[in-house]
């Protein structure tokens, strides 16, 4: 890496470190079978949540209202993306009937897994925040949603956004 | 164009900002998850050192620092290098005791408590205590025991943020050769 580069991403480090860790004490509890697996995923999932309408409540204080809700889901995609992973959502697909998914081909929070795939059992441990933090962004714009992630080749991951009419 | 440049730093704002909201979220699900403030700080201790262990290498890595020859070398490189990297802010390093092994290092602003106020059944509740850790942790894997904790802290009503680091003594080294090869050579 070049020494700009070293640098520059050096800020990244502090978030990846630290969601490495809270990923490391949710799951250091003795008991982790099915169901608290389950609970530990929505744990993530929540904090995530709140994490995201903070972040989303200070990044639109002065965006212009969005048109509609394709609208706001190319915001997630580029805006709110580069923000929290400097890069953009690499594609954006979506039934234009409430069903959105994101494809990020080299998700940043991944790359504390090895590739191979008897890792893949433990990706969804390193998505969950992520899926809350997408539906903490999305719930401060008033939109409802369910997110789920998926990985299938490592470190490309799609993220589906399930939008819930309220 | 100048929209661009709004959103670099926009950018780099945000990014800390990730990282401080996250530290909040852990903080609440941890005084959730115990019983007083005083397994919380240990906990945040703790999970501060695991970080710390791992932060050395990766700041090795990143900064192309030699092997610091005193305590007093290692505090500037700490306060320029380090918390300028990861966090963005340079605290100052102050009020060295005479025998060279203990100082401070004094936050003006603490990025983990932007927005933070502590609620009044948590007087005890060292916010920041993750710090602590990551320090601790991070100079042991250079060989140096010390001790660091909160002496002051703006959550509580103090004017800064002060943390106050003791060299204890220097570790034995054990380690193993890949480590070792970390210590001495730069990283590029």
């Amino acid at each position: 890496l070049s020494a700009w580069r070293r640098t520059r991403m050096a800020d990244e480090a502090p978030f990846q470190f630290l969601h490495n860790e809270v990923i490391q004490y949710i799951y250091t509890s003795a008991e982790n079978g099915e169901t608290e697996n389950g609970r530990h995923i929505a744990t993530l999932e929540n904090m995530g949540f709140r994490v995201g309408q903070g972040l989303m409540e200070r990044l639109t204080k002065d965006a212009a209202r969005f048109k509609d809700e394709l609208d706001i889901m190319k915001f997630v995609c580029k805006d709110f993306w580069t923000c929290v992973f400097k890069k953009q959502i690499d594609n954006l697909r979506t039934n234009h009937q409430g069903i959105y998914v994101l494809q990020d081909n080299k998700f940043r929070l991944l790359s504390q897994l090895s590739a191979g795939k008897q890792y893949l059992e433990h990706a969804p441990k390193y998505l969950a925040f992520t899926c809350g933090l997408v539906r903490g962004a999305l719930s401060n714009l008033g939109v409802k949603s369910i997110v789920t992630a998926e990985v299938s080749i490592m470190p490309a991951c799609k993220f589906q956004i399930m939008i819930q009419k309220m | 164009m100048s929209r661009q440049s709004n959103r670099t730093t926009d950018s780099k704002k945000m990014n800390s900002e990730l990282f401080t909201l996250t530290y909040g979220a852990l903080v609440t699900q941890l005084c959730k998850d115990y019983e007083n403030d005083e397994e919380v700080n240990k906990q945040l201790d703790k999970m501060g050192y695991n970080i710390g262990v791992r932060l050395i290498e990766d700041f090795l890595s990143r900064s192309s620092i030699g092997r610091c020859q005193d305590f007093r070398e290692t505090a500037d490189v700490i306060a320029k290098v380090a918390f300028k990297m990861y966090l963005g802010i340079t605290p100052s390093v102050t009020n060295w005791s005479p025998a060279g092994d203990e100082f401070s290092l004094i936050l003006e602003n603490n990025p983990l408590v932007d927005f933070v106020e502590l609620p009044d059944n948590h007087n005890t509740l060292v916010y920041s205590n993750l710090l602590c850790g990551v320090l601790r942790g991070a100079l042991e894997m250079v060989q140096m025991a010390v001790d660091v904790k909160f002496a002051q802290d703006t959550l509580r009503g103090d004017n800064v943020t002060e943390i106050r680091m003791k060299f204890i003594k220097r570790i034995e080294e054990n380690l193993p050769a890949r480590l070792s090869h970390m210590r001495n050579t730069v990283r590029g």
